[in-house]
């Protein structure tokens, strides 16, 4: 099933043209990676999933409805859910807090304190941050904040969840803890739809990849064809 | 001509409320204070000029030459006492910026004080030029035109001065991009200092003429600095050469509205304040 | 243990706000007027200081329209005072005050830092202008008569108004809307993209905080027979409500509250010294900042420290 798709997705800041004409889908319980180089309007399109900006034309729809133009509280509420590129915790906040706001406002608007709470530490569980549940965000490294993030975003019960390079920054062993992570997130029944840079890791664990250029989709399909292919090869290195 | 009249008061108005808003506009844009005691350096220079001229016989353009230097001393020392030790305090640029129009804030009460104790609270004035000059069929007295001459004077040297020497295009390098400015190599501390003075010696100025005109008591501070803030929001926050040329619109405006409607001017000039805050907050030449 | 501590302490933390409260109460019938006027003056200040840290606290705004909410309120009543019971003109205030606040905070909560600092000063002092010339010229007067209200009367309703202020901010801060106003104030986006309507969050907690300015302006006005808007919209009012908060320490609903207080009676103090009175105030405020950034919070917590290490 076709969690998400788009078509004809394209965004201009004035005279740039910034995402254009991409027709997209996702599929229900895949992976799918984005990769471009610096500039190929990866971070826009995912804005323009989540709201974050609108849309200068084509159509979003998430699950069948159609999301384009939507806020992003309200895209959150269908069940999508997003991390950042730049990390942005709560830095004053403590961990648990900033997971907490997560399950309050998420998807389900009624929960009540206690409940929020024991879902919160839950998630710190998953993501392996119940230790730091009491530091204040700004406190913790850029690995544990990215972990904070992504427990955030869990807490809103995504059923769709957009990755801005989450492993910008990590070392080694980091990357292969993300991946992990990433699995145990695909086995509970939420679609993956990540940015990277880390060719090595996105080709690892993407059932599909789609490749931007300059704002336009120049390639899509699975790993191995997009490694050996020509136009992906040239736009990485010939320029 | 009805309509000339009109536009020769506007631009009269205009030359004095562009005086006013460089100042501030060169305060807000390097120094990052929105100092919101502005007018009582204006208020200041009115005094000045008046304890000058009426137990001395010092002409008021004379004591423009002695305001300015006097003003600017006072300025850079403000600034290196109580804002440069704000500004480590801060610690971010947004926090500084609230906290240091709180500061002005205080600044205000202690100037206007020390005013009220040095002057009285009575409004006063004097006669300088009140010759009246015919210009173009509309009667105005000498010392608004003079005044005016000298407010374009100012302004045109200013804007030759920020645009044409390399001192001045490094003030508005720091006005536009801090960091940058900092990476080609300027002081910006000593850029905070210079343009803080700067901006008390153009509002002392500013006071200076100002008080050959009209009169003035230690109250007159507040509405003059809110005039400030109005042109330098519509100009663009940060663009100091947008503010002399938002004097001079808003100057316009206020003549029309004046002739319209009198009492209103203030409260449109608000009115479009708010309205470009909510449309357009850069300004109408903003980046 | 550490559970049973906690209630305990908050159990003698009520138990020393009720006995603050019963004292206010029976205060008036013991003490000369000057005190309950005193008395008066802290409540209205600690009204404007606790509704303006409530929303500006968290999310960092620092919002100068208080003067202008304020002055909505006493002109409610100058409008409406002789036509309508009391408590319903008090309730009217507040409401006129919160719509105005809607409205504002629905158009320019999304400007950025200072311009929303601006912006807000420019309703305040922009209002004063409007209506000062609306009475002049529409109308052909300066000022208002205004209903007296007997002092007991105004006393009790104070504070009853800044009780509810209390209750209400202290609610706020706990609920889970404090906490998405925090993330606000942290990271906006962020907090978009969790769900929370950001904007309708921030415009009803700052219209909700304005109803007891509006509220307290209705009522304080029946001290005096005339109001202008001079007095109304004072702009002052716009700015030492964020003096007091930071005075007491931005963080605490108690340093709101011990700010305003000890603010209040300074000033009051302050009055000895007629000719030097804004110099000194002056002086205060920019002292506040020089030497104690984290306010008297910050103080007596390092006061605090520093005994318990002895």
């Amino acid at each position: 099933m076709r969690i998400c798709e788009g078509e004809g997705v394209t965004k201009h800041f004035g005279g740039l043209a910034a995402v254009v004409n991409v027709d997209f889908h996702i599929n229900q319980g895949e992976i799918v990676g984005l990769i471009g180089p610096n500039g190929a309007g990866k971070t826009t399109f995912f804005n323009l999933i989540s709201g974050a900006l609108a849309t200068t034309a084509g159509v979003i729809r998430f699950k069948g409805e159609n999301i384009t133009g939507l806020k992003p509280h309200q895209i959150c509420k269908r069940r999508v859910a997003r991390t950042f590129q730049s990390v942005k915790v709560f830095s004053n906040m403590t961990a648990l807090e900033n997971v907490l706001l997560g399950s309050l406002f998420g998807a389900s608007i009624g929960t009540c304190m206690p409940d929020a709470n024991a879902e919160a530490m839950e998630l710190l569980e998953f993501v392996g941050l119940s230790a730091k549940k009491g530091n204040l965000a700004k406190d913790l490294t850029i690995a544990n904040q990215k972990r904070v993030e992504v427990a955030r975003a869990l807490a809103t019960k995504p059923e769709l969840l957009l990755l801005d390079e989450v492993m910008a920054g990590l070392n080694p062993t980091e990357v292969v803890q993300v991946i992990e992570l990433i699995k145990k997130i695909r086995d509970k029944g939420i679609t993956v739809f990540m940015i990277e840079h880390v060719m090595k890791a996105i080709m690892e664990i993407s059932d599909r990849i789609i490749v931007l250029h300059h704002g336009e989709k120049i390639a899509e399909g699975p790993p191995e064809e997009i490694a050996t292919s020509q136009e992906v090869i040239k736009v990485y290195l010939g320029k | 001509m009805i309509v000339l009249d009109v536009i020769i008061a506007g631009l009269l108005t205009g030359g004095i409320y562009a005086l006013l808003a460089a100042g501030f506009s060169l305060q807000y844009g390097v120094s990052r204070v929105l100092n919101v005691s502005h007018g009582e350096f204006i208020m200041l220079g009115a005094m000045a000029s008046y304890s000058l001229y009426i137990p001395f016989g010092i002409n008021p353009l004379v004591s423009l030459a002695i305001v300015g230097p006097i003003f600017f001393i006072i300025g850079s020392l403000i600034n290196k006492i109580l804002f440069e030790r704000i500004r480590r305090l801060a610690g971010s640029m947004e926090v500084f910026e609230g906290w240091s129009i709180l500061v002005s804030f205080g600044l205000l009460f202690i100037i206007q004080n020390i005013a009220l104790l040095a002057w009285g609270a009575d409004e006063r004035g004097y006669t300088f030029l009140a010759i009246p000059i015919n210009l173009l069929g509309a009667i105005f007295p000498a010392n608004r035109l003079v005044a005016l001459l000298l407010a374009v004077v100012i302004g045109l040297s200013f804007f030759f001065f920020l645009v044409h020497t390399r001192l001045g295009k490094a003030i508005r390098a720091a006005a536009q991009e801090e960091t940058g400015a900092q990476l080609i190599g300027i002081n910006i501390h000593w850029m905070h200092g210079l343009c803080f003075g700067f901006g008390a010696l153009l509002a002392g100025l500013a006071g200076v003429l100002i008080s050959t005109m009209f009169t003035f008591s230690p109250f007159m501070g507040l509405p003059y600095t809110i005039i400030a803030i109005i042109v330098v929001v519509l100009g663009g926050l940060g663009n100091i050469i947008g503010s002399l040329v938002g004097g001079l619109i808003l100057g316009l405006i206020s003549s029309i509205v004046l002739h319209i409607e009198p009492g209103l001017e203030l409260a449109v000039l608000y009115m479009l304040f708010m309205l470009m805050l909510l449309v357009r907050p850069k300004g109408i030449f903003g980046k | 243990m550490h559970i049973i501590r906690a209630n305990q302490k908050r159990f003698f933390q009520l138990l020393f706000l009720i006995f603050i409260l019963i004292i206010l109460v029976i205060i008036p019938g013991y003490v000369p007027v000057y005190y309950v006027s005193l008395l008066l003056s802290i409540f209205k200040y600690t009204v404007l200081t606790v509704s303006w840290a409530t929303f500006c606290g968290p999310t960092g705004y620092i919002s100068l329209a208080s003067a202008a909410f304020l002055g909505t309120g006493m002109y409610v009543t100058a409008l409406i005072g002789e036509k309508v019971p009391l408590p319903l003109v008090v309730l009217f205030g507040g409401l006129a005050s919160f719509l105005l606040a809607l409205l504002v905070g629905l158009a320019s909560l999304r400007i950025r830092g200072i311009f929303f600092a601006i912006f807000t000063l420019g309703l305040s002092e922009g209002l004063r202008h409007f209506i000062n010339w609306w009475e002049i010229s529409r109308v052909g007067r300066q000022g208002r008569w205004v209903i007296s209200a007997p002092n007991t009367t105004i006393f009790y309703t104070m504070l009853i108004i800044l009780v509810m202020t209390v209750l209400a901010s202290y609610l706020i801060r706990r609920s889970k809307f404090g906490l998405a106003l925090r993330g606000i104030g942290e990271e906006e986006e962020a907090a978009n993209h969790i769900g929370i309507n950001v904007n309708a969050v921030k415009a009803i907690t700052f219209a909700v905080t304005s109803f007891w300015i509006g509220a307290t302006g209705a009522i304080i006005v029946t001290q005096w027979s005339y109001v202008d808007t001079a007095t109304a919209f004072d702009v002052s009012y716009s700015f030492t409500p964020t003096l007091m908060a930071l005075f007491g320490g931005i963080g605490q609903i108690y340093g709101w509250v011990l700010g305003s207080v000890v603010f209040t009676i300074i000033t009051e103090l302050l009055l000895i010294f007629p000719y030097y009175y804004m110099l000194i105030f002056g002086s205060i405020i920019i002292s506040v900042f020089l030497f104690f950034p984290s306010g008297l919070v910050g103080v007596v917590q390092k006061w605090w420290k520093g005994g318990l290490v002895e």
